[in-house]
């Protein structure tokens, strides 16, 4: 059953003197309980993908469901509605937000979903605990390592128990060791049946995934499965 | 769950600025506060003082300075003397009973003597309801004259304080003999300290007030210098004074559409034009104020905008987990208004305390502030002044917030 399903998406760049086109025609159909690495060297249109696959940003043409949902034509209200229920972001520099404790960040996409305050703050507890951190509810994002940061950026990830996990080189800015208890934290996370793509240069990361798309001047070069 | 919620938590989780930052901020808010309210309270201050200096000389008042012709009338050629007399005024006060009051003044230099001080001083003869007409109210120990004084032609005088004070200094004036045109006058009253506006002639605590009679028979004259009406109601002394000219005109022999026959002072028209004139000076000082406080209005928006620029990954991280753009723009909306709101409080308290410090100062020996009055914060003043605070802090913040909401998440959140 497929979650994500792309169908010759196009998106151009219009800085104003030249058009950029970034995506030119990608066809991807990820389905539920995969783990897709996305590779390509920069440049390669791989960000942009990840923006249209995250709801981020809207494609130029083409057609687009997430999880049964068409995203096109919807507004940006609506798409920060979609982003929310289905989408968890992990990304590079974390983006904790930094004078709020780790469980407030955790609780930050149930707010925005609705629950109320005593369910936030139990699912909260409890994903942080899940990741290994249920000592460190009451740390702010500045009194942890860059491990223990993204720890707390893939509980608030799962808060909204999302159709997808979206990450966005997850291990680039931590060391091995980190970057090691990571890549087993997403791997867990496949195993209990979540769908994640993953956007990375590392190939030990890649090389865990289910499936590996390789992207290159704005096509699908290489889609072949581990 | 509602929004209100959730803007709240967002509000209360949000960064706060630096502390400088804030002090700074609430400071000129504070400051342009101070300043629109310092400037109503003294246009108000001023308001209530020249009005109550322009009820001084009496309300419901007209002057009438009897002139010549510019009309012929029935006959007779432009450019005679109309001289009305003092039994007129009884003519008047028979024909229109409906007037408050009618006097006339028959007016002169004269030397006056006490001691060995002497004067040369404006006595004014007139009817005795002048004394409540034109508000010359006795100092304790006096009075006015009244109607016997008129009726038996009594030799008695009324000063106004200043004249007084220059010719018995410290002495009690009341029930001393004054020599006035070598003829003996008994003291009856000083006239209460007054600050007067309008004036004919010249102010009322330079002169001496005696029967229309007595003047009459003492001085050998009859024809009244100025004629002077009062009316219930302010709003008809339009009619009355056309009334007036209507039943005078055929008597004197003027066409009563004649208006340089008997040009006339309306005081209950230059009361109206006075407060026009009022209300713009209050018009202009609270654009000055706002303007002040627009300044400081300005100085919140840029420090949002500064703070919006600072936040921009917080906006873009908080959107990439589905905020909307009201929870983004609200939130940095009631922090500007919080600051805005927070020095207006502080500029109202000042201005208060200042305003409270300046009614210790007397005003009443000094000549230039029983003009200008004290500066006065009246409820208006203050519902105005909450009015454009708010409207300041609501624009400072929701520009800078829109900003915010305008925020490309995608394009915020990859890179450092």
């Amino acid at each position: 059953m497929p979650i994500i399903e792309m169908r010759q998406i196009r998106k151009t760049y219009d800085t104003g003197k030249v058009k950029v086109d970034a995506l030119k025609g990608v066809d991807l159909q990820i389905d539920k309980g995969e783990m897709v690495a996305i590779v390509g060297p920069s440049g390669s249109g791989k960000s942009t993908l990840m923006n249209l696959i995250g709801c981020l940003d809207t494609p130029s043409d083409g057609e687009y469901t997430l999880g049964g949902e068409n995203v096109a034509g919807v507004t940006r209200d609506q798409l920060a509605e979609i982003r929310n229920r289905r989408v968890g972001f992990v990304f590079q520099n974390f983006n904790l937000l930094p004078h709020i404790t780790s469980l407030e960040n955790v609780e930050m996409p149930m707010l925005f979903g609705g629950l109320p305050v005593k369910d936030r703050r139990e699912r909260a507890t409890e994903l942080l605990e899940r990741v290994g951190l249920g000592e460190r509810v009451d740390h702010k994002p500045t009194e942890l390592s860059g491990g223990q940061m993204q720890r707390v950026a893939i509980a608030r990830a799962l808060a909204m128990n999302p159709d997808i996990i979206l990450a966005d080189e997850p291990t680039g800015n931590l060391d091995t060791t980190a970057g090691g208890d990571i890549m087993s934290l997403f791997t867990d996370l496949w195993k209990q049946g979540r769908t994640l793509v993953i956007i990375t240069h590392d190939p030990a990361l890649a090389q865990r995934a289910s499936r590996v798309v390789e992207i290159r001047d704005g096509v699908v070069m290489r889609d072949h499965t581990n | 769950m509602s929004d209100l919620h959730i803007i709240y938590t967002l509000f209360a989780g949000s960064a706060r600025l630096q502390r400088k930052r804030a002090y700074l901020t609430i400071a000129a808010i504070a400051w342009g506060t101070v300043a629109i309210l310092m400037l109503l309270a003294f246009g108000e201050g001023l308001r209530r003082q020249l009005d109550k200096n322009r009820r001084s000389t009496g309300e419901n008042l007209a002057v009438i300075w009897p002139s010549e012709t510019s009309k012929p009338y029935k006959g007779l050629p432009a450019g005679r003397s109309i001289r009305p007399r003092v039994p007129d005024v009884e003519f008047i006060r028979d024909r229109m009973p409906e007037l408050r009051a009618v006097h006339g003044e028959m007016q002169s230099f004269r030397i006056v003597v006490y001691g060995r001080e002497v004067k040369n001083v404006r006595i004014i003869g007139t009817n005795w309801t002048y004394g409540e007409s034109r508000k010359h109210y006795p100092q304790a120990g006096g009075r006015f004259f009244n109607a016997d004084d008129e009726e038996q032609r009594r030799r008695v005088i009324f000063f106004g304080d200043d004249i007084a004070k220059d010719l018995f200094h410290d002495e009690n004036p009341v029930g001393k003999t004054v020599m006035v045109a070598n003829s003996p006058y008994l003291v009856i009253g000083v006239m209460q300290h007054k600050t007067q506006m309008g004036m004919y002639g010249g102010p009322d605590a330079n002169h001496a007030v005696i029967p229309i009679t007595t003047f009459r028979a003492q001085f050998g004259r009859e024809r009244l210098n100025q004629l002077v009406i009062t009316v219930e109601d302010p709003t008809e002394m339009k009619s009355e004074l056309k009334k007036l000219n209507e039943l005078l005109g055929p008597k004197f022999g003027y066409d009563p559409s004649d208006d340089r026959a008997m040009p006339t002072w309306d005081m209950v028209k230059s009361a109206e034009t006075n407060k026009k004139i009022l209300i713009g000076i209050q018009l202009f000082l609270g654009i000055v104020g706002a303007l002040t406080l627009i300044i400081g209005g300005v100085g919140v928006a840029n420090i949002m905008y500064a703070v919006v620029k600072e936040r921009t990954r917080e906006i873009g991280v908080k959107m990439a987990l589905g905020a909307k753009r009201r929870w983004i723009i609200i939130p940095f909306v009631a922090e500007g208004l919080v600051y805005t709101l927070i020095g207006g409080a502080l500029g109202i308290t000042i201005a208060t305390l200042i305003v409270a410090a300046l009614s210790f100062v007397p005003i009443e020996s000094n000549r230039v502030l029983s003009f200008l009055g004290r500066p006065t914060l009246s409820p208006m003043i203050g519902v105005a002044t909450s009015g454009i605070l708010g409207v300041i802090g609501l624009l400072a913040g929701y520009f800078p917030a829109r900003r915010a909401a305008s925020v490309d998440p995608a394009a915020t959140l990859r890179y450092e």
